[in-house]
């Protein structure tokens, strides 16, 4: 028996040690789409190992601020990270932290990534935090409304209640939980720089958003920043497959049910990452104009979503 | 009465409305005629398949009768002639710039809640479970109405109006568990009629104006000349 | 019963007739007929309920009110069938239509005559929404008959707008069935009238609150309500003239007929809340605002069929007031007003397609002198304005008058606004007309083949009621009166 905020601990760190796996993972199916055989599951971890060992060099404009981005962005990462309830449910950290707390965590990263990309000044860095800022600011107000319309069901904003709400009523058709789903997934699409919205395999200066942003960092400040963004969108997978299906994740601190807890949600980011790289392989990315469109329908998915719960599922 | 407690096809029911109205939103923003009418078509199919299954869950025996009428005219005749309008029309690429578009869902979103707000007295009353679905069939209606206001092609207002009659069949299943007979038949009559002098309708604007954006249509108005 | 399945059977054979008569003089000849005996019939009708109270049939029941509205239905469809006879011979003549056109034209003429008929005889409300959103598809392709975008515009708007309205009204119609469903012993009768009017008190007053509204402007819509009033000024003046003498002397009746059979639901439903004269106020509201707005308007058109479009608004905004005025007097007025608007307004309409022929142009600044070209034409004119605006000694006048008295017994303040309304509008009317009846004629302008026998019969008949209502017809009123208002006035 593990003692919760032990336990707290444990999941804490299997973020960031799961996360490069996942990316892995999604680069193999998609190579495997591609006819590619493609690099190992395990290579996000050499490339970060790479980059730790190499010697990190700052642009000689940089501010202090360049230099501190890195950290604030993976912390504040990390931190959102360990708010969604990974193999187990009620943990300390869910008391502390709602999903309030987890989109503001989730903004400061944000913010920090943006400056950065501001600060040396180079034209690619400019365009692409001033693209991410846009991207995110239509993203956020859907990704609220979406997690407010969870929210409203189980009468509470900590997500392990959410989840525990679900586990209780057992199967229920909601329609205000298709629609939540539909927006999220377009939410971590645009927010982890998904396609359509972002490529993350170019360096094709015209569309890039996230890379353009990291073009100045290198050594270990470039092996945070991308350890943050595989945490980011690992976050979001298992906030989609924990919160929409809940079923399999531990509910007492128990070896067994941790194993169980663990198995499930492997199980289901397998099962989401090679969805995702479905999705990627056979939807081309927009053009960039069309990203508010397709943040918008996120938005009118997530009111909708909203509204069928009051309409609809409260019942007069 | 809360979701929990009703069996698993009356949630169905709620998941279908849900959905009519999210078709009546991709409706009022898709802006290729094609892809419309598809929407169109589906939206007519679900409120069949609601039909059907108020009709199975609620034993109404009448009611498979109206799906059935439902399915044929609204999820196959209909789109059907528009499909066959729009290729006659040489219509199949056309798509038209919507002024707007965020600024119209929203407007939707609006419409939505003001149905809520009308229909809240209303489902107060002691009512079966499709109760919910009155203020979702009053807000396709209304978002048909704005999809005419925010079109100006005619095909698409066509389909604006078309997806008003859905909202009001999906009212008479929801709130009155069909209408009789005789004014079902009446109703599906009309629509179809109306549908084949909108096809002739198509052909006269375009011979009149040499297309079918109806914002030409600004011949008459209150107090200018008339040209002789 | 006889009399009634012959009134609906006769438009129907008709127009199943005329959609295979090509040559325009039978087409004509047969559309008289088919008009005049649907006219016995009707008169039949009116002496089997004058005899037997009501008359009443699987889905359809006739009592004092809508067999005078029957009556003056077919009365107004044989005079236009008569006038249109000669016109569409003239529009042949000129090949504005083509052969087609001259079938479509008749056999929706009959057509339209059926959806009257059926929503003024039916008992079920929703009958009453097919057959008047079938009224609007009848005449929607006569409206565009002339082809030019002028027309294909105005029909245009005609329907989507009616469409609109209509499909609100059918919304209205759900709920309030919604609401029988929860009082009636057999649920399937929710939508019977007479069923409905039994057990008006017992219907939920939160949901007919609310069907009301969508009633209201739903079939406001085509009673030509400001501000659902944009497709009527279009229709009339686009259309073939005898078209916009049957809707504004028809149509806008019928739908006006609905509100206030609706209102009579309302009313029994709203009885016993703290707002149970709603319906009422609503009527009132929106009838006070049209007939204002339309008297404005009457003063900016340059068309003179719009212009009479704008008065038809006006006196349908005054109707509705009046019927939302609610008591014995107002609605014994609004009746009478019924009626001599219907026989004034498509009198008007038909002088005023002859009026157009001789001109040939429609623009009110073109139109000079007709009283000089041909006499018979511009006294028409003359006299039918002067009835319409409501001068003494035509039956418009009486019926304004009772109204007027009306007002100022219940709600004196607003007798201030009717006044006022009246004058402006007459002010519209006259500053317009006086040019066209009296001006200097253009040069070589030639009088044309005219039948007045219809705008004759029409203006004796409202000269008739203005100087004494024969006691017959005072008599059936009272007794719509008592239907409508609770109480007689006789």
């Amino acid at each position: 028996m593990l003692s919760a905020w032990g336990m707290a601990l444990l999941q804490a760190l299997l973020y960031p040690a799961l996360a490069p796996l996942l990316i892995g993972w999604v680069r193999k199916v998609k190579a495997r789409l591609n006819n590619r055989r493609g690099a190992s599951v395990l290579q996000p971890y050499r490339d970060l190992r790479k980059l730790l060992a190499k010697e990190t060099r700052v642009a000689h404009t940089a501010s202090p601020l360049f230099r501190l981005a890195p950290y604030v962005v993976f912390v504040a990462t990390w931190l959102a990270a360990a708010t969604v309830p990974l193999v187990a449910r009620d943990l300390p950290t869910a008391q502390i932290a709602d999903i309030i707390v987890l989109v503001g965590l989730l903004g400061l990263a944000r913010f920090f990534l943006a400056l950065a990309g501001m600060d040396v000044g180079t034209a690619f860095g400019g365009m692409g935090a001033s693209r991410e800022m846009m991207v995110s600011s239509l993203a956020e107000p859907a990704m609220l409304v979406a997690v407010f319309t969870l929210a409203m069901s189980a009468h509470s904003t900590s997500l392990s209640s959410v989840i525990g709400y679900h586990l209780a009523d057992g199967f229920v058709v909601r329609p205000s939980y298709l629609f939540a789903f539909g927006a999220l997934v377009l939410v971590a699409l645009a927010e982890s720089g998904r396609i359509p919205v972002d490529n993350p395999t170019t360096h094709l200066e015209l569309t890039m958003i996230h890379e353009g942003m990291l073009l100045e960092y290198t050594g270990r400040h470039l092996a945070l920043m991308e350890l943050a963004a595989y945490l980011k969108l690992m976050l979001y997978g298992v906030l989609i497959a924990n919160v929409f299906v809940p079923w399999g994740i531990g509910q007492a601190f128990a070896p067994a049910a941790l194993a169980l807890g663990l198995g499930a949600i492997l199980l289901k980011l397998a099962v989401l990452g090679a969805a995702l790289a479905v999705g990627e392989t056979v939807v081309a990315k927009m053009r960039l104009f069309r990203a508010p469109a397709f943040l918008n329908l996120a938005l009118l998915l997530a009111l909708l979503g909203l509204l069928s719960h009051v309409i609809l599922e409260v019942g007069a | 009465m809360s979701l929990t407690q009703l069996p698993l096809l009356e949630q169905f029911v709620l998941l279908q409305a849900a959905l009519v109205l999210f078709l009546s939103f991709g409706l009022l923003s898709q802006t290729r005629l094609l892809a419309a009418i598809h929407a169109f078509a589906w939206q007519g199919a679900l409120i069949a398949a609601v039909t059907l299954t108020v009709a199975i869950a609620g034993h109404a025996h009448h009611l498979y009768f109206s799906a059935l009428l439902t399915l044929a005219l609204k999820a196959m005749l209909i789109p059907w002639m528009l499909h066959r309008l729009v290729r006659r029309l040489a219509l199949e690429r056309h798509t038209e710039t919507l002024s707007h578009p965020a600024l119209v869902s929203m407007a939707a979103v609006a419409l939505v809640i003001f149905s809520y707000w009308v229909v809240v007295p209303i489902v107060a009353e002691e009512l079966t479970f499709t109760r919910n679905i009155v203020a979702v069939s009053l807000a396709v209606v209304l978002i048909g109405l704005l999809m005419l206001v925010a079109r100006q092609q005619a095909v698409a207002q066509v389909l604006g109006f078309m997806s008003m009659e859905n909202g009001l069949f999906l009212a008479a299943v929801s709130a009155t568990a069909g209408m009789p007979l005789v004014v079902e038949l009446g109703v599906a009559f009309d629509v179809l009629v109306a549908m084949v002098l909108f096809g002739v309708f198509f052909f006269q604007i375009r011979d009149s104006i040499d297309s079918l954006d109806v914002d030409r249509l600004n011949r008459l108005t209150e107090t200018e000349e008339e040209t002789p | 019963m006889s009399a009634l399945i012959l009134i609906l059977l006769l438009p129907l054979a008709g127009a199943l007739a005329l959609a295979f008569v090509s040559s325009v003089r039978w087409a004509g000849w047969i559309n008289l007929g088919v008009a005049a005996l649907t006219l016995a019939a009707a008169l039949w009708l009116g002496w089997t309920v004058a005899a037997h109270e009501v008359v009443a049939g699987l889905h359809f029941r006739v009592d004092a009110f809508n067999v005078y509205l029957v009556v003056l239905t077919a009365f107004v469809g044989l005079t236009t069938a008569i006038f249109s006879r000669p016109y569409m011979r003239h529009v042949c003549a000129n090949a504005r239509i083509s052969p087609p056109g001259v079938r479509i034209y008749h056999s929706m003429y009959q057509t339209f005559m059926l959806t009257m008929l059926v929503a003024l005889t039916t008992d079920n409300l929703g009958v009453l929404w097919v057959a008047v959103e079938g009224a609007t598809l009848a005449t929607v392709l006569l409206v565009s008959l002339y082809r030019t975008p002028e027309a294909v515009e105005a029909a245009w708007k005609y329907f989507i707008l009616c469409g609109v309205g209509i499909a609100l009204a059918l919304f209205g119609t759900v709920l309030t069935y919604f609401a029988a469903q929860q009082v009636l012993a057999d649920p399937t009768e929710g939508l019977t009238w007479s069923v409905l009017y039994a057990d008006a008190a017992a219907l939920d007053p939160t949901v007919m609150r609310i069907a009301f509204v969508f009633l209201l402007v739903g079939y406001g819509t085509k009673v030509g309500l400001v501000p659902m009033h944009q497709w009527l000024p279009d229709a009339h003046s686009e259309g073939p003239t005898p078209m916009s003498a049957v809707l504004s002397g028809l149509l806008l009746n019928v739908a006006l007929y609905a509100v206030v059979r609706l209102k009579m639901l309302v009313d029994g439903s709203l009885a016993a809340t703290d707002t149970p004269h709603l319906a009422g106020a609503l009527l009132m509201g929106f009838g006070l605002i049209s007939f204002l707005v339309a008297g404005l308007f009457l003063h900016r058109q340059r068309d003179i069929k719009r212009m009479f479009s704008y008065s038809s608004i006006e006196h349908m905004g005054l109707m509705t007031f009046a019927f939302g005025l609610g008591g014995p007097l107002a609605t014994f007025g609004a009746l009478l007003h019924m009626l001599v608007h219907s026989l004034t307004k498509s009198a008007i309409f038909i002088t005023v397609g002859h009026a157009a022929h001789i001109a040939g142009t429609q623009s009110i600044d073109r139109i000079r002198g007709l009283i000089r070209t041909q006499p018979a034409v511009g006294w028409s004119l003359l006299l039918g304005v002067v009835a319409i605006a409501g001068f003494p000694p035509f039956g418009v006048f009486a019926s304004e008058f009772l109204l007027l008295t009306a007002t100022i017994q219940t709600q004196p303040w607003l007798s201030v606004a009717l006044l006022g309304g009246l004058a402006v509008a007459c002010a519209g009317l006259f500053r317009h007309v006086h040019p066209m009846v009296y001006g200097t004629p253009p040069e070589g302008q030639q009088p044309v083949e005219a039948n007045m026998l219809p705008v004759m019969i029409h203006l004796g008949l409202v000269l008739w009621l203005g100087l004494a209502i024969p006691a017959l017809l005072a008599g059936w009123l009272d007794r719509a009166t008592g239907l409508i208002a609770g109480s007689h006035l006789l």
